[in-house]
């Protein structure tokens, strides 16, 4: 924290930790990392680490959030006190109630609440290490923990981000799933989850200045790779039975 | 089969099984328009028109018919309410608790089933708000006095049911014991050598997604109990998971 910004995040098409534009960072599935829950998931995005634990369908408390169709499917979305440099106060503030209720209402999107009317599904999303990208971190690992508790949904959910960085000469360049730096310094950030089999879009965000030509590339970018997370997603889930059967 | 997938393969959330109006949707599997995709992580078993996906993990989900065991938890003026180890409570109507007549002005409830008793009973409505009804009126279908009860995960049932109920057969030959295995996951066990009924069926729950797991299973029973016991007609090993319907009503006693 407090570091001057520096000179550029892209330099001849390489970005600061050697990445191409559109390459993701080195991505880690865990699966089952906690056994006491219904179903759980780590995911780790380059040195962002994201831990989600899934209970339920259990029932609703307080009693009058209950939504007598179908299930609520609640969100809470925190980062570790030692996740970021300067301590995070604990507890829920702003951003964290706002990241919480996108994420429920994406969840919700693929979730097939319909089946459990009534009912609570509680998604823990923890943030053990932050470097940029955490909500979508969270969500990748949310969606593979409904899946890991047999959950039914609709599909899975892929998210990544992707954003404007800029040269040494200030000229912008979109790429795809931001580090710190680029999150703190980079000219715009989007935040971005779709449901890959059903080609639906669960969640976009955006913080800063991208114009419609920009977001329209940096998109199909994002899209080609969120297709290698989602091939990444269904090895892991299958890899957690797949031993010895067949 | 379809063209999309195989009988027993595995299969996430999203994955698509079959295309056009060949087929209906089953449990963990949902129309989307013209197609027919899983809902579940799970095992794909064709059956007729009917594609389902054999969920590999999951709370239980009350049905009717189901024998399940349940838990009392709170004993009301004319109802018990029951834990059934499942997304949503049941309750027992005064009518359902026994063959006789009870009279709620002269007995007390708590005399039939106390809370904490467990009651070996049998799904008798789920309605549309999953308000769930058991009953204890039936045969086999009573209060249980001793022994252990088990808690496995519900979709592993099947598995320890195994195929025409060769499974539970088995445990409870070498064994000796008896045993009632609830399609919620509880699984009562009493009488004879106990700590190995116990063992066997956390070991099944534990490879339940492996193939030949009856096979394993008598080499484990036979080496743990020492004894053997001869197999005159050599018995065909049940492959798939679960088949669901026709072992289901297979009660462990």
């Amino acid at each position: 924290m407090g570091d001057e910004k520096p000179k550029f995040l892209i330099k001849g098409g390489k970005r600061l930790d050697g990445r191409k534009p559109e390459d993701v960072r080195p991505i880690q599935i865990k699966m089952g990392v906690v056994p006491n829950a219904d179903g759980s998931a780590e995911v780790i995005f380059g040195k962002t680490r994201v831990i989600a634990t899934v209970y339920g369908p259990r029932e609703l408390h307080p009693r009058h959030q209950v939504i007598n169709e179908r299930a609520r499917v609640r969100v809470r979305y925190d980062m570790m006190t030692f996740s970021v440099e300067d301590r995070k106060r604990p507890g829920p503030g702003r951003r964290e109630t706002e990241i919480s209720k996108v994420l429920a209402e994406a969840l919700t999107r693929v979730v097939i609440t319909e089946k459990y009317p009534t009912r609570a599904i509680d998604v823990f999303v923890t943030v053990v290490q932050a470097d940029a990208s955490t909500r979508v971190a969270g969500l990748n690992a949310a969606s593979l923990a409904l899946a890991d508790a047999g959950i039914p949904m609709r599909d899975l959910v892929v998210s990544l981000s992707f954003g404007k960085s800029y040269d040494e000469k200030g000229q912008g360049h979109m790429v795809v799933d931001l580090e710190k730096e680029e999150d703190n310094w980079g000219m715009g950030d989007i935040a971005y989850a779709v449901a890959p089999a059903l080609g639906e879009v669960l969640l976009l965000q955006m913080d800063g200045d991208v114009t419609l030509e920009e977001f329209k590339k940096g998109k199909t970018m994002a899209d080609k790779a969120a297709l290698e997370i989602y091939e990444m997603q269904k090895r892991a889930l299958k890899a957690r039975y797949e031993e010895g059967s067949k | 089969m379809s063209e999309n997938v195989e009988n027993r393969q595995l299969v996430v959330p999203g994955k698509i099984l079959a295309k056009g109006m060949e087929f209906l949707p089953g449990d963990g599997a949902y129309r989307d328009q013209d197609e027919i995709r899983a809902s579940v992580l799970g095992l794909v078993n064709f059956k007729g028109r009917a594609i389902k996906v054999i969920p590999l993990n999951g709370k239980y989900l009350p049905k009717r018919d189901d024998p399940v065991i349940g838990i009392i938890t709170e004993v009301g003026y004319n109802s018990w309410n029951l834990d059934i180890n499942a997304t949503y409570t049941a309750r027992m109507l005064v009518g359902d608790a026994s063959d006789r007549y009870i009279d709620t002005n002269r007995h007390k409830l708590a005399s039939v089933f106390g809370v904490g008793d467990a009651v070996i009973c049998q799904i008798k409505k789920v309605d549309e708000n999953m308000a769930v009804f058991v009953t204890a009126r039936g045969p086999g279908l009573r209060k249980v006095h001793d022994g252990k009860l088990v808690y496995v995960n519900a979709a592993k049932i099947p598995r320890i049911i195994g195929k025409g109920a060769s499974m539970v057969k088995m445990i409870k030959e070498y064994t000796e014991t008896r045993m009632f295995v609830g399609q919620n996951g509880i699984v009562w066990i009493q009488g004879g050598n106990e700590e190995l009924a116990e063992k066997a069926v956390l070991k099944i729950e534990a490879e339940a997604h492996l193939v030949g797991l009856t096979d394993k299973m008598e080499q484990f029973l036979s080496k743990e109990s020492g004894k053997t016991i001869n197999r005159d007609e050599p018995k065909p090993e049940p492959e798939a998971v679960a088949e669901g319907t026709e072992e289901k009503k297979e009660e462990g006693e």
